[in-house]
């Protein structure tokens, strides 16, 4: 009598296994893993913030807009949690990439406005913040690719059968995923303007 | 569920098409791999001699890598995919680098692994560039570029604190009770069956065969996967009642797959460097 009880639990672990819930298990760790990753490589760049400011700042005191917009950007990040967990929340998540989009195109409007100042660009720790930026913002790139993959495997595996019954049976839900940062202005053509070229 | 199926499907549609129109990411048959064909190949040798000194001395693998183009990619994203791919520096420690030249696009990139972004920081890499290579690129002079670059970066990579090398021998993770557990099932199960087929002689020679293989497989060193199938061979010519030698080319031909050529030692990237352009 035992032996069968033994054997039927046996039997039902290994269909467990076998219906993917060891999959949701690695999958859910792996999401949790390059999650952490990207949120370390976006702190990492909200860190280079202050620094550049206040390098730019000493060339191009009266750039304010664009000096405040990037501090103030700055700010929106770092008022948010950015915790392990914004992932479970979808409107928080969403808040947080657009937060981190707002921070991308500040930055980016600083560098072009830095293009226009000879001594700033010829400034030797300003040249080193800028690679520390761009590498930077190259592992913010590759953290996410990561991240999409890895919640990509899970989304099949939660979403394919037979582990979707699996999922459905003990409540393992589709995880959301990064969309494209700038999904609006990708959208809009570009304007072109030959009349009156700036400077 | 037909529904997941179709997106299935146009996934392994889009992954083979986007496969197809990326640039290649080349085998990995040396540290110093040029595609163009700029250096000469006493120039290549000389970069080679140096990098693998390097790896001796510290353990730490750098590979230079000239391709024509990185195209429809950007220099990042193919560098990225390259060290994915080759996995330079060793596993834990990811004290890997690769200096990567799109010689067409005009664009360079130094990636640099985990292990070693400390050292070679952003700051550190984009310095190399624009200061050592660069302007050796802008004269048309590539061998000097890539060899003062590799020079820059075992210099500064150099100082830093890594464990020391594995003795060339020790084969890479794979312990001997691994070894020895597969040698028992080969001889005794898998010998068994084929001594009942083949006779006792062809199917030693089988086994030794076949456990030079596999040894080769797991270590990565010639001379322990020729002395394994020769283990194997006598073991196996032996297990059952004794048999006439003759026992030399079992091995031996096992043995000839292994070991040689260079091999990424399983280290990680996390897309740190820096890029630049001459």
């Amino acid at each position: 009598m035992r032996i069968r009880i033994l054997a039927v639990v046996a039997v039902l672990v290994s269909l467990l296994s076998g219906c993917g819930y060891n999959a949701f298990q690695t999958g859910d760790e792996a999401i949790k893993s390059s999650w952490s990753e990207v949120l370390n490589q976006y702190q990492r760049r909200a860190d280079l913030v202050p620094n550049l400011v206040s390098t730019v700042q000493g060339y191009a005191a009266h750039e304010k807009d664009v000096l405040t917009q990037v501090t103030a950007a700055r700010a929106q990040v770092g008022s948010i949690q950015a915790t392990p967990e914004l992932i479970k929340d979808p409107e928080a998540f969403a808040k947080f990439q657009q937060a981190q989009a707002g921070l991308s195109s500040a930055l980016s409007r600083l560098l072009v406005v830095a293009e226009n100042y000879p001594n700033l660009k010829a400034d030797a720790a300003f040249r080193d913040l800028q690679a520390q930026l761009e590498g930077t913002e190259n592992r913010i790139t590759v953290a996410r690719n990561r991240y999409i993959k890895s919640v990509e495997a899970y989304n099949v595996a939660v979403r394919t059968f037979p582990n979707n019954l699996t999922a459905m049976a003990l409540g393992y839900q589709v995880k959301p995923n990064f969309s494209v940062e700038n999904e609006k202005a990708i959208s809009v053509a570009p304007k072109v303007d030959f009349g009156n070229a700036k400077k | 569920m037909p529904r997941a199926l179709i997106a299935i499907c146009f996934l392994l549609l889009s992954s083979l098409a986007g496969a197809q129109s990326l640039q290649a990411v080349p085998a990995l048959s040396a540290r110093v791999i040029d595609q163009t064909a700029t250096l000469s190949a006493d120039q290549r040798a000389r970069l080679e001699t140096k990098l693998s000194a390097f790896e001796r001395q510290k353990g730490a693998q750098i590979a230079v890598l000239i391709v024509a183009s990185a195209a429809p990619e950007s220099i990042e994203q193919y560098a990225l995919r390259v060290v994915e791919a080759w996995k330079l520096g060793r596993k834990g420690v990811d004290d890997g680098a690769l200096l990567l030249v799109a010689k067409n696009d005009r664009k360079l990139r130094i990636e640099v692994g985990y292990g070693f972004e400390g050292a070679l920081n952003d700051a550190t890499a984009k310095r190399t560039i624009s200061e050592t290579i660069a302007p050796r690129f802008k004269e048309g002079d590539f061998y000097g570029g890539v060899d003062a670059g590799v020079e820059a970066i075992i210099k500064v990579v150099g100082g830093e604190n890594l464990p020391p090398p594995k003795a060339a021998s020790a084969g890479d993770g794979v312990d001997f009770e691994t070894l020895i557990f597969v040698g028992f099932i080969l001889i005794f199960v898998v010998g068994g069956v084929l001594r009942a087929i083949l006779g006792r002689f062809l199917a030693a020679g089988a086994i030794g065969v076949v456990g030079g293989i596999v040894a080769s497989l797991l270590v990565s060193s010639l001379l322990l996967a020729i002395l394994a199938g020769i283990v194997a061979f006598v073991v196996s010519l032996f297990a059952g009642v004794s048999g006439l030698g003759g026992w030399s080319s079992g091995g031996m031909r096992g043995g000839s797959f292994g070991g040689g050529g260079f091999s990424g030692g399983g280290g990680s990237f996390g897309g740190g460097g820096a890029s630049g352009g001459w």
